[in-house]
C-alpha cells in the first residue's frame, strides 16, 4: 500500500506538470501581440519606463540583483523594527542582528533554512509581508531567471525583461495556485486568523497557550514556491500547519508541482520538447529512486528499542500518526529533490541510512531542483554532459544548435564546483572547530551529519534541517547566511552568462554528426554526468557521516 | 557610457522600488486578507484553532494539539520532546538508534508496565515530529484503556467501546487502523460521567 501512495504523491504532479508547463509557457512567453492591455498599463504605472526594455543577459542580471538587493533591504527593516509594527498580538521582540541577516538570506534566496521558531520569534506583520512576500518574490525570481535562459538558448540575445517576468509570474501563476491551495487548506482545517495566541485551561487543570495565527496564507506559497520555510517551528509536522491526511497529500503534491512545469516551460520556449522530456525522465527516475530507498529504509522500526517490550512498527520518533506511515519517508525524498525544505517529520530522527536520502537530494539538487532553478543547475550538468561527449567522438560539442567551446566551459566549471567546494569547506570548518561541535544534539557521526546536512541545505537552497543542531549561534547565522547568498546567485549568474555568450554565436546547422540531445542515450550521459561527478564529489562524507552512523549503531 | 550604467541603475532601483512595494501590499496585505475572509465565513471553528471548550464555555484546549496527561483517569498522548509546549513545538531530534531515545523508553515501559506480554506500542514510545500530535493509534488506546477504566471505576468494555467509537471517525483510509483523539476522547469520558453521577447528586 505504501507502494500506491508513493504513485500517487509522486504521479499525480507528474501528470499535472503537462498542463501546468504549458500554461507557464502562455504566462511567461505570452504570443506576440497579445492583449495584456490593463494589466501592461498598470505594469508601466507602477514599474516604469524601465519594463518596456528589452534586455540582454547582462541587464537581465543587473535588473535581478538590483530587484534581490531590494528585497533583502526590506525584509532586514521588517524584521529590525518588527516590535515597533503592527500585527503583533503577542508581543514578539526585537530580533538578533545576525538572525536578522540569516533570515533575510535565506528567503531571499528561496531557501527558507529557519534559525528561528516562527510562533516563538515572529509577528503576523514579519510573517506575512515579509516572509511570505519573499516566497512570492524569490519564487517568481528563479521562474523568470529560467524563461531567460530558455530563450538565451532559443537563439535570442535579447532575452526578455526581468521585471515584467517576476510580475507575470507572480499574478498569473504564482497567485492563482496559491489562492487554490490556501482555500483546499483552509476546508482542511488549516487555521487563518489575526487573533494572539489561545490560552487554554487543560483537563487537569494546567494552562496550555496554543499559537496560531494566518496560517493558510503562507502554507501555500511555501510549499508551490518551493519555499519551504513554515509558520511554526517544526514546519509541516505541525498540526495547524498540516492537520490530516489529506491537507498532507495536498501540500506534499504541491511541492513538486511547479519545479515539474517548468522543465516542460524550458521544453516549450526553446523548441526542444523531446529533449525536456528525456531530462524529465533522468529527473523522475532519480526521484522514484530517491523516495523508494526511503520508504524500504523507513519502514525498519527504531533500532533503539530492539530488545525492548515494545509493539514494533516503522520509526515512529519524529512523526505523526496522522499521515500515515509512509509518508514521512516519502516527504522527505520529494522535499529534498526539489530544494523546498519543508518537512512532515524531523529529518534527524530518520533511521541513520535514511539520513542519506534527503542528503543525497541535495547534494545533485538537480532533481527538478527550485522552481526554475533546478533546470538551470541540470543545464550546466546538461553542458558538462555534452562536453565529454564531444570530447569523446573528437568533435567541438555542441548544444541548442550553438558551439560550446572553451569560455563556456571555464564558467560550467566554476559553476559545478561552487556547491561541492561551500558544503565541504564549511562542514571541514564547523566540525574541526567549536563553531560546530559545540552546537550538535546526538554524538558521533550523528553529530557530524547534523553539521553536514545543515551546509549541504544552506549551499542547495534546500532549507530542511536535522534540527537537534543548535544553529541560532552567530557564526552558524553568519556562515550559513552567506552559504546561502553564494549557492543562490552563483548558480544563477554563470550559466546565464554561458547561454548569452551561446546565443552570440553564429548557429551551427544539426547533422548527423551532431549529439543527439533527445535520445535516450543522452539521458543515460546526463545521469552519468550527474551521478559520477555529483556524487563522487560527497563520497567521502557520506561515509563519514550516514553510513558510518548506521555501522556504528547497526553492528552491535 | 558611463552616464548610461549610472541611469540603468537609477531606473533599475527605482522600478525594483516601486514593483516591491507592490507586490509586498498584494502577497503580505491582499492575499492573506482574502483568505482570511474565506476562512471567517467557511470555516470559522477551525480558521482560529479548532478550540474546544467545556459546558461553562471555557476553552480547554485545541482538538488539533496534544496536551498533558499524567493522571491515571485520563488516556495519555504520545511522548513529546516539549513537554506539550503549544507555544514552543518541535520533535526531540534524537537518532532513533540513539541511547537517549531507548532511555526514555525504558522509562515508558515502566510508567506503563509494559512487559513482553503486553508490549507497550511503539507510538507511545516515540516522540511525535511536533511533540503535538494529538492523536494516537487504536492499539495505544485498548493498551491504556484497562488502566482508564480501573481508575474511573468503569466498566473496562464501556471504556473500549468510546475508544473504538473515536477510532472508527478517524480511519487513515490504506492502514484500516483507527486513530484516536485523545483530548476528544478524555473529554467524553469526563463528561459522560458527570451525566452519570448528576441524578445521584
Amino acid at each position: 500500500m505504501s507502494i500506491l501512495m508513493l504513485l500517487l504523491l509522486i504521479g499525480l504532479p507528474v501528470v499535472l506538470s503537462w498542463p501546468l508547463g504549458r500554461f507557464m509557457t502562455a504566462v511567461m512567453n505570452p504570443p506576440e501581440h497579445a492583449a495584456d492591455g490593463r494589466l501592461a498599463m498598470l505594469l508601466r504605472k507602477t514599474g516604469g519606463k524601465m519594463l518596456d526594455r528589452e534586455q540582454g543577459w547582462q541587464g537581465y542580471l543587473v535588473s535581478m540583483l538590483s530587484f534581490n538587493a531590494i528585497m533583502f533591504t526590506a525584509v532586514v527593516l521588517m524584521l529590525a523594527f518588527q516590535q515597533s509594527l503592527p500585527l503583533n498580538p503577542d508581543s514578539r521582540g526585537a530580533l538578533e542582528a545576525s538572525l536578522i541577516f540569516n533570515t533575510a538570506s535565506s528567503f531571499v534566496t528561496n531557501t527558507n533554512l529557519q534559525h528561528y521558531s516562527g510562533e516563538v520569534a515572529m509577528s503576523y506583520f514579519s510573517q506575512l509581508f515579509a516572509l511570505t512576500w519573499l516566497q512570492f518574490v524569490s519564487a517568481a525570481t528563479g521562474i523568470a531567471c529560467l524563461a531567460a535562459l530558455a530563450r538565451a538558448l532559443a537563439g535570442k540575445t535579447l532575452i526578455g525583461n526581468f521585471y515584467r517576468d517576476l510580475v507575470r509570474a507572480i499574478l498569473f501563476l504564482l497567485m492563482p495556485l496559491s489562492v487554490v491551495v490556501a482555500l483546499l487548506l483552509v476546508v482542511g482545517g488549516v487555521p487563518m486568523t489575526f487573533e494572539g495566541a489561545a490560552v487554554a485551561r487543560t483537563l487537569e487543570g494546567a494552562t496550555q497557550t496554543i499559537a496560531r495565527g494566518p496560517v493558510a496564507a503562507m502554507e501555500a506559497i511555501k510549499q508551490l514556491g518551493t519555499n519551504g520555510g513554515g509558520f511554526f517551528g517544526p514546519n509541516s509536522t505541525h498540526p495547524f500547519e498540516n492537520p490530516s491526511f489529506l491537507t498532507n497529500a495536498i501540500e506534499c503534491m504541491s511541492i513538486p508541482l511547479i519545479a515539474m512545469a517548468s522543465v516542460w516551460m524550458f521544453g516549450r520556449i526553446t523548441g526542444r520538447m523531446r529533449h525536456a522530456a528525456v531530462i524529465f525522465a533522468v529527473m523522475l527516475l532519480m526521484l522514484l529512486l530517491k523516495a523508494g530507498i526511503a520508504l524500504s529504509l523507513e519502514s525498519a522500526p527504531a533500532m533503539a528499542f530492539s530488545g525492548l517490550p515494545i509493539d514494533a512498527m516503522s520509526n515512529l520518533e519524529g512523526k505523526e500518526l496522522r499521515f500515515g506511515p509512509a509518508t514521512g519517508a516519502i516527504w522527505a525524498a520529494v522535499t529534498t529533490a526539489t530544494s523546498n525544505g519543508s518537512v512532515n517529520c524531523m529529518h534527524d530522527s530518520l533511521n541513520p541510512l535514511t539520513g542519506l536520502v534527503p542528503l543525497a537530494g541535495m547534494w545533485l539538487n538537480v532533481i527538478f531542483g527550485g522552481v526554475g532553478v533546478g533546470f538551470i543547475n541540470m543545464f550546466i550538468f546538461i553542458i558538462v554532459g555534452v562536453f565529454i561527449c564531444g570530447m569523446m567522438v573528437g568533435r567541438t560539442p555542441e548544444y541548442c544548435a550553438r558551439k560550446v567551446e572553451t569560455h563556456e566551459m571555464k564558467l560550467a566549471l566554476l559553476a559545478l564546483l561552487v556547491h561541492p567546494l561551500l558544503i565541504l569547506v564549511g562542514t571541514a570548518v564547523f566540525a574541526s572547530t567549536s563553531w560546530g561541535a559545540g552546537t550538535v544534539l546526538n554524538k558521533g557521526a550523528h553529530g557530524f551529519t547534523e553539521i553536514l546536512y545543515e551546509f549541504s541545505s544552506a549551499a542547495a537552497n534546500n532549507g530542511s534541517g536535522f534540527e537537534g543542531l543548535g544553529d541560532g549561534t552567530v557564526p552558524w547565522n553568519v556562515a550559513t547566511g552567506l552559504v546561502m547568498l553564494l549557492g543562490r546567485y552563483i548558480p544563477i549568474v554563470l550559466p546565464l552568462a554561458i547561454a548569452g555568450s551561446m546565443a552570440a554565436k553564429k548557429p551551427v546547422p544539426e547533422t548527423s554528426g551532431t549529439l543527439r540531445i533527445d535520445t535516450p542515450l543522452f539521458a543515460v550521459v546526463i545521469l552519468g554526468s550527474v551521478l559520477l561527478i555529483g556524487a563522487l564529489l560527497f563520497m567521502p562524507v557520506a561515509v563519514l557521516g550516514p553510513v558510518a552512523d548506521y555501522l556504528s549503531t547497526s553492528l552491535q | 557610457m558611463q552616464t548610461t550604467i549610472i541611469e540603468d541603475a537609477g531606473a533599475n532601483l527605482a522600478a525594483s522600488l516601486r514593483i516591491a512595494i507592490a507586490t509586498i501590499l498584494l502577497c503580505g496585505g491582499l492575499y492573506p486578507l482574502f483568505i482570511f475572509s474565506f476562512a471567517r465565513i467557511a470555516t470559522p471553528e477551525t480558521a482560529s484553532g479548532s478550540l474546544l471548550r467545556n459546558q461553562a464555555g471555557k476553552v480547554v484546549g485545541s482538538r488539533l494539539i496534544a496536551q498533558s496527561f499524567t493522571r491515571p483517569l485520563y488516556f495519555r498522548a504520545r511522548p513529546s520532546a516539549v513537554k506539550y509546549d503549544a507555544a514552543a513545538a518541535g520533535g526531540s531530534n534524537l537518532s532513533p538508534a540513539g541511547p537517549e531515545v531507548r532511555k526514555r523508553a525504558v522509562q515508558t515501559i515502566a510508567e506503563f508496565g509494559a512487559d513482553s506480554r503486553r508490549p507497550l506500542p511503539a507510538d507511545l514510545a516515540a516522540a511525535s515530529g511536533s511533540g503535538l500530535d494529538p492523536f494516537i493509534t487504536l492499539r495505544a488506546a485498548l493498551f491504556q484503556a484497562p488502566g482508564v477504566a480501573l481508575a474511573r471505576g468503569m466498566a473496562v468494555s464501556d471504556v473500549e467501546a468510546s475508544v473504538r467509537r473515536h477510532a472508527a471517525g478517524q480511519k487513515i483510509f490504506w492502514s484500516g487502523e483507527g486513530l484516536v483523539n485523545v483530548l476528544a476522547l478524555n473529554m467524553e469520558l469526563d463528561a459522560a460521567q458527570k451525566n452519570s453521577i448528576a441524578p445521584r447528586q
